[in-house]
């Protein structure tokens, strides 16, 4: 049952107090208390000299030697319980050493039938002349899909961590900033640069696509590769290298080049789980197209690994392209 | 062949003891660099030019530069400098 109240029996009801209190159109102090604007603390210079002078004497009891007994003896105590904690490591770590078999003995767990598989059959299984190709990119293949995605997630962090969104109110000083401390036109570094980068970029390529033929790899090559593309940005600066690389290229090649590692090694997998015979010929030992898969895998890992690398320099430099 | 191998070693453990004891961030990072230099020789001299590529390039390459840009960026480099000219 609720009825309707008129206006003055409502004003005298609780709710309409409360009401009132929350909209803030009545204030319950107002009228009841005293009011006075607040003073402005004022310290004078003799206060302030005082107060300083406090806390450097507390800071002194605290930190100076000859005052302080405590620190003193902690300090002593540190450095022996130093001295302590790093021979009993030292002395853990040789004892687990000790433990180990010895190198070079006829039944170690190394010399297992794996690793004389990988030799024996490496080059008829996987057509590479490179056995540790072989072995990474095929035998091992998922380990290295994990490690060029472990590579990608750190760009992910490193771009998330350092970098800076742009937005329209802020000024542009931190690139100018970092304008400062680079190199502006050294003739000297571009000539060198000029020279330098273009052996360094092909001589990459060459370790990408000649992994399975001999030392080398997608790894090492992009590294190389994203060393050459360094290079180049700290002489020429950033204006020169956004031509052709940027963070959209970055994104584009990387999760392309990942989605084909994917694609490449689910087929290979699939395959060999059902005793399917792959429609990939392995091909002439020795050959540049031979071995499967195994150089459009490198290719894939060197394209990761170089804008790995010079995505880390730039987020580094100046957290964003 | 040994003799040479034995120098390089021990131009390792030097190497990672001055790191530990140099005081000038800049120092230790060259050290760090020569390190990584001698490392992919001797992974060379152990018949993995695979391992030694890479080294070469990330140990003594991309590592190193991201540590300088990094000092960089935290002043270090440029206040050391600064030092030194007071003391002039």
């Amino acid at each position: 049952m609720s009825r309707k109240l008129s206006p003055e029996e409502y004003e005298k009801t609780l709710s309409f107090r409360l009401r009132q209190w929350l909209d803030g159109t009545k204030d319950p102090y107002l009228g009841n208390l005293e009011m006075k604007p607040q003073k402005e603390h004022v310290v004078s210079k003799k206060e302030r000299e005082e107060r300083e002078e406090r806390k450097k004497q507390s800071i002194m009891h605290v930190y100076e030697l000859s005052e302080n007994k405590e620190l003193k003896l902690v300090k002593k105590l540190y450095g022996v319980f130093c001295v302590c904690f790093c021979v009993l490591l030292v002395a853990m770590l040789l004892l687990a050493v000790s433990y180990l078999p010895t190198y070079g003995e006829e039944h170690n767990p190394v010399n297992n039938e794996v690793s004389r598989r990988y030799i024996e059959n490496g080059l008829q299984e996987t057509g590479a002349v490179n056995i540790v190709t072989g072995m990474i990119l095929d035998y091992r293949a998922f380990d290295t899909l994990g490690e060029s995605h472990v590579l990608f997630i750190a760009t992910c962090t490193v771009l998330i961590l350092l970098g800076h969104k742009k937005t329209k109110t802020s000024e542009p000083t931190e690139d100018e900033m970092d304008r400062i401390y680079e190199p502006k036109n050294d003739t000297i570094l571009q000539f060198a640069a000029k020279v330098l980068v273009p052996p360094i970029v092909i001589f990459g390529i060459y370790v990408i696509l000649c992994g399975h033929l001999g030392p080398g790899g997608g790894f090492s090559g992009g590294a190389i590769i994203g060393a050459g593309l360094i290079l180049y940005l700290n002489a020429f600066g950033f204006k020169k290298t956004e031509r052709f690389f940027t963070e959209k290229t970055y994104k584009i090649m990387s999760v392309s080049a990942l989605g084909c590692y994917c694609l490449a090694k689910s087929y290979s997998f699939y395959t060999g789980a059902n005793h399917i015979e792959s429609v990939i010929p392995l091909g002439t030992p020795g050959a540049i197209l031979s071995s499967g898969l195994i150089l459009l895998l490198n290719i894939c890992v060197g394209v990761v690994v170089a804008g790995t690398m010079y995505t880390f320099y730039v987020m580094f430099r100046k957290g964003g392209y | 062949m040994t003799v040479f191998t034995d120098i390089l070693l021990l131009f390792l453990v030097v190497c990672a003891i001055a790191v530990s004891l140099s005081k000038k961030l800049m120092n230790a990072i060259l050290i760090f660099m020569s390190y990584s230099l001698v490392m992919s020789i001797i992974w060379i001299l152990l018949e993995s030019p695979d391992l030694a590529i890479t080294e070469a390039a990330v140990g003594a390459g991309i590592t190193s530069v991201l540590f300088f840009v990094t000092l960089k960026k935290i002043h270090a480099i440029e206040q050391f400098e600064e030092v030194e000219e007071d003391h002039e």
